[in-house]
């Protein structure tokens, strides 16, 4: 029998589900980087944060909406794993399923699922847990190199966090000794500090990034003007205050910064669809982390500066429109 | 070299497929019954000027043009006039048509049969556009928008070039790259006498990136010709439509609601060039074409010559398919047609058949939108169609207007590129249908 | 801390001041002067807003009363509320109540699977007008249902849902408001809104194609095929364009078993009992 259909009758390779597999593709460097530091832990906070995030959304697709599982399409596991990249390794494993909870069930399926949700729902599970367990999401695993049974727990010891410390220094001895406590930028940007265990390393992150540039799966607005106007107004702080706490090549190596401009806020649904809504998003993104690092409590400002710039998505998507073919132009 | 060009707004890369493009045209020769439809362009159906039992001869003139849009049909064969009723057509609606059955191949003395290339322009420009307007031509590149008109121009407007559309976006066709390859001098006569109905002396041809041999041979010609002159444009989806076209030649953006003319600008197909050079030249009316049948499987995909009203199932018998097809498209595959009738015949703007296998056939199942607003990237009109399938979603046509779905030019891009393989040219198809309704 | 409350009343009263002006002014400045005659019929409507009369809800239909004249009154009906609530506004206005015979959407097309087998497979978008434009439909029959389901996504009482068995899509005449969605919908024009009949006893062709019988009859086992025998049972009945149109003032408990039995095709449906026609 022949089949009929309207035109197209041609479609691209790339669908959903191929989108997924390339955001995993480029997480894995940083999930690698993460066991090398971390050790085992990390591996057993990453499989149970990706199998609870499946989980509840085989769930809530099944149970809760009545359709085919949505698991098919594989953001489940991005958002699972953009998740455990959020969380300190040695995260109890019932922690780690509420907030998989969190993100899926609540972000997620109930604002209708793939598509329709409003926030990132890797970072309101990250927030979540934030607020509601700060002790355990602020205790840090120091990074020893391939120890796999690595279990040197610290607290607060992040380069935010040390810098965060330089502001409330009085005197300058204990100045420079807080300074000292800073990795230098080579750790930096292999990851060889503490921290959220899928953020640490900048190369690994540049390394996905790229991958995804190549894939042509995100563009480089988002990063790059989000990265770009943090960096610019954290200079300008740094050089008017000369204070070392603003120095911007640790702001942007440290933190969540790269993993958030490069993975969360890129986000297809949480962000603006056109090319000058993504600007203005992104440079919103950018300011509002600068002023949440620089003049709030908290030393990270990453995910509540996507969060709230989440929230500004359908406005900005009212009123930023491509060009009309034919208008405004000769 | 000079710089390749392309528009600026969107555009997508499909699989080029291009695989008959080094397969020379080929006569398909002539079927024993021809199905000749008598609304092959837009506009009004042309008048039937024969009756059952009538002789024709190969460019007997069958039916006459209705009204100033319309245009004239000629008999492609030589035979006997069967009957003159409603045949099904391509999509299965009924369509009036002058069926013929063939004997011989005998045609009218006027038409100069012979090869020879005829370079010198006798005609003046009024009798050109007489001419190209009693020889049935009409734009072959899939419109069908009666020539004669577009040359014609309204009082008041003016053109600076002719473009000639040599771009063939679509994957799979090849007729006008064969065509230019081997009627070069022909298309850029037929150029010159486009420029003269018009009184101008400029003429572009445009041809996409991935046609080296056409562009090679009309550049060592056009030295030749003074005012005619090779564009390179970038391969890329839809290239070839007439406004996306314009804006890479030229520069100039058609506004929305306004035809090429407003901007100096008259697009020809080459084929349509070629064929106002073979009614003008050599006094022989629009009867045949070149068309692209190609596909999966096939045994002799090819270019053929083929008179027009040919049934298509003669073309897919030449063709050979090694399995029943499961689809077969009329056009290319990006907005041609899918047929559910082997027998319909190949009209003036038939550029291709293309012949799917069964389990190449894609049904596509529909998911949610991840907003990943590539829709919006490619659409080569600017539009943002994952916000007008929302509007027509939720029947609100007349909010789809205001986002302009009425300069939506059905190209598919945006179903093309959907990673959740939403049908979103359907819904701005729908939106069209629904908003001209209401009016 | 009693000076605190002080302040805090004061504040508050004074927020409170603020707000109302505000409220009064919008208000004011926002009003929309309603006529007072469909002010007086609002409260009589069901208050349903369903949209059954055809009107945008109850506000709407109570200002067309209000500026009906006694031929445009004839045309408007509520639905929900009856015959008592129309009564009830005719005598608000001074008009006479119309007589209002209840109506309900039927379908002119009988191509079943059974009675047109599908000939091509469709894989589109499942929208009627859309493939109405792309291609003949699946039967081949090129005025015939094409079993897409438009008239059933746009039904706003939810009285169309797709049959499983017969492929086409059937009214449910209790849930059926004739509100004409389905006329309007449907690219082939096959709904009519036509009288219920005493007991819903209906008469109609279903079948609206115009083509010759033979052409007709290849594509669809029960297309009409303009024979005129219904014709010569009832003289009311015209067949034109190879199409039988019995008209609404046909009695279908008179004839409707008679034409039923008598159609060759069997394009012509009658709702009511078969043979017994007398209650």
């Amino acid at each position: 029998m022949l089949k009929i259909s309207t035109a197209p009758h041609f479609y691209s390779p790339v669908d959903t589900r191929s989108i997924m597999r390339d955001v995993i593709i480029a997480l894995i460097p940083a999930g690698l980087v993460a066991v090398a530091l971390f050790g085992i832990a990390a591996l057993v906070t990453m499989g149970t944060a990706v199998a609870g995030c499946v989980l509840f959304e085989y769930i809530g697709s099944k149970w809760w909406q009545k359709t085919a599982p949505a698991t098919h399409d594989l953001s489940a596991v991005v958002t699972g794993l953009l998740l455990a990249y959020n969380l300190p390794c040695n995260m109890p494993v019932w922690m780690t399923l509420l907030g998989c909870f969190v993100a899926i069930s609540i972000t997620k399926t109930a604002f209708g699922g793939i598509g329709k949700n409003l926030f990132n729902p890797a970072l309101v599970g990250r927030v979540f847990l934030f607020i509601s367990f700060p002790v355990q999401m602020t205790t840090w695993v120091r990074p020893h190199w391939l120890d796999f049974m690595n279990t040197d727990v610290t607290t607060s010891a992040t380069t935010l966090g040390i810098l965060k410390h330089v502001d409330a220094s009085s005197s300058a001895t204990h100045l420079s000794e807080t300074l000292s406590e800073l990795p230098n930028y080579t750790e930096m940007f292999l990851g060889y500090t503490s921290g959220s265990m899928g953020e640490v390393s900048a190369l690994a992150l540049l390394a996905g990034f790229l991958y995804l540039l190549y894939r042509k799966v995100i563009s480089w607005h988002i990063p790059v003007y989000y990265l770009g106007t943090f960096f610019m107004l954290t200079g300008i702080c740094w050089l008017v205050t000369d204070s070392p706490a603003t120095e911007p090549i640790t702001h942007l190596l440290s933190g969540g910064l790269l993993l958030g401009a490069f993975f969360m806020a890129t986000d297809y649904t949480t962000s603006p669809m056109s090319k000058k809504g993504r600007i203005i998003f992104a440079v919103g993104c950018g300011l509002l982390t600068f002023v949440i690092r620089r003049y709030s409590s908290y030393p990270e400002g990453v995910s509540f500066a996507i969060l709230i710039m989440n929230s500004f998505v359908p406005l900005i998507d009212r009123y930023a429109h491509p060009r009309i073919f034919g208008i405004g132009r000769k | 070299m000079s710089s390749i060009k392309t528009f600026s707004v969107g555009g997508i890369h499909p699989e080029k497929y291009k695989n008959t493009s080094h397969l020379p045209i080929e006569d398909a020769g002539i079927p024993e019954t021809v199905y000749i439809p008598v609304k092959q362009h837009i506009g009004a159906p042309a008048k039937i000027l024969v009756k059952k039992g009538d002789r024709v001869k190969v460019g007997t003139m069958i039916a006459d043009a209705d009204g100033i849009v319309s245009a004239d049909v000629h008999s492609p064969v030589s035979g006997e006039v069967l009957k003159v009723e409603d045949v099904t057509g391509e999509v299965g609606y009924l369509e009036k048509m002058i069926t013929i059955k063939t004997e011989g191949d005998e045609w009218e003395e006027t038409i100069d049969r012979t090869p020879e290339l005829i370079t010198e322009i006798s005609a003046s420009a009024e009798e050109i556009v007489s001419i190209i307007k009693s020889a049935g031509i009409v734009g072959m590149g899939g419109a069908g928008y009666p020539t004669p008109i577009k040359v014609n121009l309204p009082a008041g407007k003016k053109v600076d070039c002719i473009i000639l559309n040599g771009i063939e976006c679509e994957p799979y066709l090849t007729a006008d790259d064969r065509l230019m390859q081997e009627k070069a001098e022909q298309i850029i006569i037929g150029a010159k006498i486009l420029n003269r109905a018009l009184g101008i002396q400029k003429a572009i041809i445009a041809i996409d990136e991935n046609k080296p041999a056409a562009i090679e041979i009309m550049q060592k010609l056009t030295r030749r010709y003074v005012g005619v002159n090779v564009v390179v444009c970038q391969t890329k989806y839809p290239q070839g439509a007439e406004r996306q076209l314009i804006a890479a030649v030229t520069g100039r953006e058609v506004p929305p609601g306004c035809l090429p003319v407003d901007v100096n600008c008259l697009v020809q197909n080459v084929g349509t060039v070629h064929a106002v050079y073979e009614a003008v030249q050599k006094k022989k009316p629009l009867i045949e074409r070149i068309v692209t049948v190609s596909g999966d499987d096939l045994q002799s995909p090819g270019n053929y010559r083929v008179r027009i009203g040919t049934p298509a199932s003669y073309l897919i018998e030449k063709a050979a398919p090694l399995e029943p097809p499961g689809k077969i498209i009329f056009g290319g595959p990006m907005m041609g047609k899918a047929a559910t009738n082997l027998s319909a015949p190949i009209t003036k703007t038939t550029s291709g058949i293309l012949l799917l296998k069964e389990n190449s056939v894609l049904d596509p199942q529909q998911t949610a939108c991840i907003r990943c607003g590539r829709c919006a990237e490619i659409c080569p009109q600017g539009l943002e169609p994952f916000a007008i399938t929302g509007f027509v979603r939720r029947g609100e046509y007349q909010e789809a207007k205001k986002i302009h779905v009425l300069d939506c030019i059905e190209c598919g891009s945006c179903s093309y590129i959907c990673p959740a393989r939403i049908p979103l040219t359907d819904y701005c198809k729908l939106a069209k249908y629904e908003i001209r309704k209401k009016k | 801390m009693s000076e605190l409350i002080m302040a805090n009343i004061i504040v508050l009263s004074l927020i409170a001041l603020a707000a109302a002006l505000i409220l009064y002014y919008t208000a004011q400045k926002f009003k929309t002067a309603g006529n007072p005659l469909a002010d007086e019929i609002m409260p009589l409507l069901p208050q349903a807003n369903c949209g059954a009369c055809g009107k945008a809800g109850c506000q709407d239909f109570a200002n067309a009363c209000a500026h009906a004249d006694e031929q445009s009154f004839a045309r408007l009906y509520c639905p929900v509320g009856g015959a008592k609530v129309m009564n009830e506004i005719a005598a608000r206005i001074g008009l006479a109540t119309p007589e209002h015979e209840p109506t309900v959407a039927v379908l002119h097309c009988n191509g079943t699977c059974e009675n047109a087998p599908d000939k091509v497979e469709y894989i589109g978008l499942q929208s009627c007008r859309l493939a109405n434009r792309a291609f003949v439909g699946k039967t081949g029959c090129p005025n015939g249902c094409l079993r897409l389901g438009d008239c059933v996504r746009n039904c706003p009482f939810n009285a169309i849902e797709m049959d499983p068995q017969t492929g086409l899509p059937k009214v449910n005449p209790d849930k059926c408001t004739s509100c004409g969605a389905c006329v309007r919908i449907c690219p082939r024009g096959l709904y009519e809104i036509r009288p219920r009949g005493k007991n819903g006893v209906m008469v109609y062709v279903a079948c609206s194609n115009k083509q010759k019988g033979a052409v007709a009859r290849k594509n669809c086992k029960a297309a009409c095929i303009g024979c005129m025998k219904c014709a010569k049972i009832c003289p009311e009945i015209c067949v034109d364009e190879n199409l039988s149109r019995i008209p609404p003032s046909v009695s279908a408990e008179l004839f409707g078993a008679e034409l039923a039995a008598g159609c060759p095709t069997g394009a012509i449906i009658y709702t009511g009992n078969k043979g017994d026609n007398n209650e």
